[in-house]
């Protein structure tokens, strides 16, 4: 499980946050709401190990995470609001690497490419992502939930340039891990309807 | 941890890392070209410059190569890190399950296959145009295969300090042409020494001996650097 201990977020001479405790536990959903400027990426990003908080630690399975940062992250997935993905490569071609580049085994061509069909975007898994929507990129950037997932997910307004099939998909998409015993975490500024969960919110209030 | 799970694993992260930054240069051959038009062009600026009387050009060559190789890589340095720290892709490899350092030094190596690499195989026709014979070319070549991968380490490490900063690439140049002056000078002298008769190999051990200390060192300075940069 994951917990946050008395986080403190300092930003420049402004405290965004402080003595924030978070626990998550397998087949919870959090939902970080919070307005602009709130902390939100901020506090997400200290969660995934990225940032570091003023004050405060979080910890995986009851131990720091600055501690055991290579297991840490084979049990994480982030996806923050840039899509690491490349111009200059193809859908297909992103998303192999970044699998190979996380360890992830069992995964090639052919898995990715099931994996782009079920978020429709198979016809364009050639394309190069310079030629991409906005929309396609983001699914593009999701499919990775799709590619053998780690245990937590940690992610940043998911649901933002998606159209509507594709926000059913991903809802049914994180009620399936949460029902299998995965944990999320995510930010975002619809209400989120979920069938069988009720997620765990999280206001942030300056 | 169960080894013989992850050591393959990091091999193929590696692998990952290093053929994706490959691929991309490949799509954008233009950037590559770029390095290497801008090395010929300023190699051939001084016989313009200076006048073609032979023996003169056969002493200043090997310096003016040497010069022209290290301007060449820094030009490079740019497109390293930047694009990665703006599309997120850093972001993703600081979150990988596998040691910084190594998956850093898997760009560094796309890097130098992509500049360094080039510039070596490109000098010898620089060598015949400054006149320099056979043996002195090849130590030219020997020493740019040594001198480049120890320039685009500390190319790396300088552009993941600044990266992120306004003016980034100018602080870059500063930082990194005093770092690369023992390079130049062991580089630059070991081709001198054979065009004048000497034996090269003090230099080109002691160009070694700076690569060597480089890869053991810079790799885990470059993390840190990038780790800061991505806060």
């Amino acid at each position: 499980m994951l917990e946050a201990l008395g986080l403190t977020c300092v930003r420049g001479d402004r405290r965004l946050f402080h003595n924030l405790s978070v626990s998550l536990s397998p087949g919870q959903l959090l939902q970080v709401e919070g307005d602009n400027g709130a902390g939100k990426t901020s506090l997400l990003r200290i969660l995934a190990g990225l940032g570091h908080p003023a004050l405060g630690e979080v910890r995986w399975h009851g131990q720091a995470i600055t501690r055991q940062r290579d297991i840490y992250h084979r049990h994480l997935l982030y996806l923050g609001h840039l899509g690491a993905l490349k111009d200059e490569l193809t859908p297909l071609e992103n998303l192999l690497a970044e699998a190979h580049a996380a360890g992830l085994e069992g995964i090639d061509a052919v898995r990715v490419l099931e994996a782009l069909e079920r978020v429709g975007l198979r016809r364009i898994a050639g394309l190069p992502v310079r030629v991409l929507s906005a929309g396609q990129r983001r699914r593009t950037a999701l499919t990775r939930l799709l590619l053998s997932p780690p245990p937590l997910w940690i992610l940043d307004e998911p649901f933002n340039a998606l159209d509507a099939d594709s926000v059913a998909l991903l809802q049914d998409t994180l009620e399936a891990h949460v029902a299998s015993g995965g944990m999320a975490i995510l930010t975002s500024h619809q209400p989120l309807t979920l069938a069988h969960t009720t997620p765990q919110r999280l206001r942030l209030t300056p | 941890m169960n080894t013989e799970r992850t050591e393959p694993s990091l091999r193929q992260a590696f692998a990952a890392v290093l053929w994706r930054d490959v691929r991309i240069v490949a799509r954008h051959r233009g950037d590559a070209a770029t390095t290497l038009i801008f090395f010929v062009m300023v190699a051939s600026l001084f016989p313009l410059a200076i006048g073609a009387e032979p023996n003169v050009l056969r002493n200043i060559g090997p310096g003016v190569v040497w010069v022209a190789a290290l301007l060449a890589s820094l030009l490079s340095l740019p497109r390293l890190f930047a694009a990665d720290h703006a599309d997120g892709t850093l972001e993703q490899l600081l979150l990988k399950p596998h040691p910084l350092a190594l998956l850093a030094l898997a760009k560094v190596f796309a890097h130098w296959l992509t500049t360094g690499l080039p510039l070596a195989l490109m000098a010898p026709l620089l060598g015949l145009q400054y006149g320099l014979d056979g043996p002195t070319i090849g130590v030219l070549v020997a020493s740019l295969l040594l001198g480049t991968p120890a320039l685009s380490l500390v190319g790396a490490t300088a552009s993941a300090l600044t990266l992120g900063l306004r003016g980034g690439g100018v602080l870059t140049a500063l930082l990194v042409l005093p770092l690369n002056a023992p390079i130049l000078i062991f580089g630059a002298g070991a081709v001198a020494a054979q065009a004048g008769g000497l034996d090269p190999s003090a230099q080109l051990s002691l160009l070694g001996a700076i690569l060597a200390l480089g890869l053991g060192l810079l790799p885990w300075a470059l993390a840190q650097a990038l780790r800061i940069a991505a806060e």
